[in-house]
């Protein structure tokens, strides 16, 4: 196996292109766990954290920009990041502990592509979308598009994750992300939900996304369950019908961690959790 | 395989030495550096016996290839006692008998090191949370957790203006 450390997104896709067996890494924290466990042997790893743009976060176009490198623990220094996406941050800082956040990734949370990835619904929720770039150039799609499976992305040969874009954020906007674990830190989501909203000056609110985690075979949106929030003050009839919606759209798997039955229910519990604190966050912004 | 040729600086040292490309942090510190102070328990990132600081970051160096670090800067156990003096933690930690096997100690050493430089006067909870990812098989983690705000305590009183 080599190891190498391009400087320039060109570099990297030239690596990335040069042989089937070639890896990206971002923060390491999956790659070489699975590498360890004979599950990975890599010919080539092509760590992408000494490339400019994929590291830090900025503000771009009024939205935001996150390299897809960037550690999560990072992304806690951008206070405007924060006050934005407040959502987002939590999620990807609910990731193992403090030495794994310094390392792990939200690019590398995604392109993982664990079902229970906790910063995929946030991101979804968010609308985020990713740069990828490639040896046609770089496109942007919606990150719920670059998810195929258990393990499995639509990234294509030479291919990788560059950046993440937040979009504009309206004032009445904001988004949260909770998960459902046996433990309270490290360990894997049963369940995630990752909601963003916004409302207008009385309340109402007039746009909602609703992204669940831990229930399918790849994070989900369930446009059902954000339509149904569209239209109320959050009030009991709403919350219901979202949380309905969040059940019809689970597919779960039974595990150690959750049965089938109990995943289904805590996916509305755990939606209607989130959504209430991104209505509050939301109110406080206006 | 080729071997790879780091240079970096490890408890202020410069270090110099050839590994291969999937050697470990861990591994290259403990094999070739011999400072066999951070120990593996899991080498998967969940134990954090093998903590370090990586650029002033607390990180698991079973999860940091060796080739990442080169012309950046390491510190290990190794370098917390000073000129023979122990870290105030590690006195703290004979003091209030926090370790029994010891096995987990250094990692647990090294961030706690790294939580009172950020924060000197961390609560009960946030030492807690913080020290999520380093386990424990012996004590239980209470006399720890004192020993870690004692040790927060001392150097708030040695901070204060005399
Ligand atoms: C102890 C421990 C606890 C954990 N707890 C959690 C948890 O609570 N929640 C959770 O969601 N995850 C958890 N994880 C898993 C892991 O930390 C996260 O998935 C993390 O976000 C992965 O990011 P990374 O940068 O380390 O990825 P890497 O290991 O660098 O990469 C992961 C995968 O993505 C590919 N890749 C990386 N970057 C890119 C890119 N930019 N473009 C294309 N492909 C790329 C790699 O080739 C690899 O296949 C935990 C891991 C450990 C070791
Ligand atoms: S040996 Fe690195 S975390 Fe356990
Ligand atoms: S003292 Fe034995 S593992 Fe902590």
């Amino acid at each position: 196996m080599s190891y190498h450390s391009p400087t320039s997104v060109d570099q990297a896709v030239e690596l990335l292109a040069s042989r089937d067996d070639a890896r990206p890494m971002s923060g390491g924290t999956d790659l070489l766990v699975q590498m360890r466990s004979g599950r990975l042997k890599p010919g080539a790893i092509v760590d992408i954290k000494g490339i400019d743009r994929a590291v830090g976060s900025r503000a771009q176009d009024g939205g935001f920009v996150i390299g897809a490198a960037t550690p999560c623990t990072e992304l806690l220094d951008d206070a405007a990041l924060c006050a934005a996406w407040p959502g987002v941050v939590e999620a990807a800082n609910l990731i193992g502990s403090v030495q794994v956040r310094n390392r792990a990734t939200i690019g590398g949370n995604l392109c993982n592509a664990s079902p229970a990835a906790d910063s995929v619904p946030a991101l979804i929720a968010a609308g985020a979308r990713a740069v990828v770039a490639g040896p046609q150039g770089e496109r942007i799609v919606a990150v719920e598009d670059l998810l195929a499976g258990p393990g499995w992305t639509t990234l294509g040969k030479g291919e990788f994750v560059l950046e993440f874009i937040l979009p504009v954020r309206e004032p009445g906007s904001a988004d949260a992300y909770l998960r459902s674990i046996p433990r309270t830190e490290m360990d894997i989501a049963v369940v995630g939900a990752g909601i963003n909203l916004s409302c207008d000056a009385s309340g109402t609110i007039t746009a909602a996304r609703v992204a669940l985690g831990a229930v399918a075979p790849t994070a989900l949106l369930v446009p059902d369950a954000g339509a149904a929030l569209i239209g109320s003050k959050l009030d009991e009839a709403a919350l219901t019908a979202m949380g309905e919606a969040a059940k019809a759209a689970c597919r779960p798997i039974d595990d150690k961690r959750g049965t089938i039955d109990y995943r289904i229910a805590m996916s509305a519990v755990y939606a209607r959790r989130a959504a209430v604190i991104a209505y509050n966050r939301s109110r406080e912004t206006l | 395989m080729s071997k790879q040729h780091i240079r970096a600086t490890v408890n202020g040292d410069a270090v110099d030495f050839l590994c291969e490309p999937t050697t470990s942090l861990l591994n290259a510190l403990r094999d070739e550096l011999r400072l066999t102070g951070s120990k593996e328990g899991c080498g998967s990132g969940d134990c954090g016996a093998c903590s370090v600081m990586l650029d002033d970051k607390l990180v698991c160096s079973c999860l940091v290839l060796a080739p990442e670090i080169d012309g950046r800067r390491v510190e290990t156990i190794e370098g917390l006692a000073q000129d023979g003096q122990l870290h105030p933690l590690q006195r703290k930690f004979l003091e209030h008998g926090a370790l029994q096997c010891g096995f987990c100690t250094p990692g647990v050493l090294v961030a706690a090191k790294a939580l009172l430089e950020r924060n000197v006067d961390p609560t009960e909870e946030e030492t807690r949370y913080w020290l999520a990812g380093n386990l424990c098989r012996c004590t239980g983690y209470d006399k720890i957790i004192r020993a870690v705000l004692d040790t927060a305590a001392e150097l708030r009183q040695e901070r204060l203006p005399a």
